[in-house]
């Protein structure tokens, strides 16, 4: 490889034709809208709740993978990054462990009062 | 067992798959082969304001999760009375449709950054910023209309006491990092507009030469403010 090809290549960045972040731009409104009509049509209980999780977790990974390019990077980067916050779901059940403690408590010696 | 592996040069020879992490991590040199340390440095401070946020909406669910009092209904209390009738939520999902433009906007700057097209590039970033500032100004008309009907970050008129709080706190610190994006797209396409990346003018405050990669850098941030939005708008507004 030639020294001109390589610096060249050290400067391009990423490439990819303009088309591709129309089709996930609309991919996003159309989650979104989703999202909007769960809330709109007033759907409740656990079709309410997978319904958001779905919608979010779509949405979250189209911006990770394409608008911030994770799709093209490597491996290394990838699990660097989004692996630790997964940690984040150990605090979240800690978290509603101590917090049915805490209503527990609250019901058994308060009554209903805060 | 000793085998050797590519870890340098030619990008075509590195392996790829979990080898490829081992190799990359053991290589005894970067260990993020094709992300500059400046694209490296953003990512990593991400990752901690995502723990940060995650800290944030962690005590709103403990908050929620441990009072007896029920929680404010959020499709009522962010409706809006519109021709007559309330809209639930519709300033809202406005919102979340104007955030989700600038970063459609901010994906075809870094794009048009990379083709070294400059004037499209600064037009692109601003129409971010411009979106970004309108976001902001619904947010503030938001805090406003809700202050005006009585929440406080300790009462409100609705129900558990803890919801004000954790209201403030959420949006607030999320606006401000769209506050603080939309100064940096500012000066980061001033930049592009007066072709620092093109002729490799240093910086002024760190005297090192700008590339257009830049522009993807600030997307990164911009990006990640539209993703713990998502996150936002899930939990905090529809659950």
């Amino acid at each position: 490889m030639s020294e001109t090809t390589a610096h060249a290549q050290a400067q391009s960045g990423q490439h990819h034709p303009i088309r591709l972040y129309l089709v996930i731009w609309g991919l996003l409104f159309v989650l979104s809208a989703f999202s909007y009509m769960v809330d709109y049509l007033g759907f409740q209980g656990y079709l309410r709740w997978s319904l958001i999780l779905i919608f979010m977790m779509l949405k979250a990974g189209l911006i990770v993978a394409i608008f911030m390019h994770m799709a093209w990077e490597r491996l290394a980067l990838v699990y660097a990054i989004l692996l630790p916050p997964l940690l984040v779901l150990v605090f979240v059940a800690l978290m509603v462990s101590e917090s049915n403690y805490t209503i527990f408590t609250r019901l058994a010696f308060f009554g209903t009062a805060p | 067992m000793t085998q050797s592996v590519q870890t340098h040069g030619d990008p075509d020879l590195r392996p790829g798959g979990l080898r490829g992490v081992a190799a990359d991590f053991g290589s005894d040199q970067r260990a993020f082969k094709t992300a500059s340390w400046g694209k490296a440095m953003m990512w990593i401070f991400l990752l901690s304001d995502t723990f940060v946020f995650g800290c944030f909406l962690l005590a709103y669910m403990t908050a929620r999760m441990s009072t007896p009092v029920a929680w404010p209904n959020p499709s009522e209390v962010f409706a809006l009375h519109i021709g007559g009738q309330d809209v639930p939520l519709i300033l809202i999902a406005i919102m979340t449709f104007v955030l989700i433009s600038s970063s459609g906007t901010m994906a075809m700057a870094v794009n048009f950054g990379y083709r070294r097209e400059r004037g499209k590039t600064a037009a692109l970033m601003l129409a971010t910023a411009l979106l970004g500032a309108a976001f902001v100004g619904m947010q503030a008309f938001e805090w406003t209309k809700l202050i005006s009907e009585g929440v406080r970050p300790w009462e409100n008129p609705w129900g558990a006491a803890q919801f004000g709080s954790a209201f403030f706190m959420i949006t607030g610190f999320h606006g401000t990092h769209v506050t603080i994006g939309v100064i940096f797209l500012l000066i980061v396409a001033r930049k592009v507009w007066r072709g620092d990346f093109d002729t490799e003018r240093r910086g002024f405050f760190t005297s090192r030469k700008g590339r257009y990669e830049a522009v993807e850098i600030m997307g990164l941030y911009w990006h990640f403010v539209d993703l713990v939005w998502v996150f936002i708008f899930a939990f905090f507004y529809l659950w």
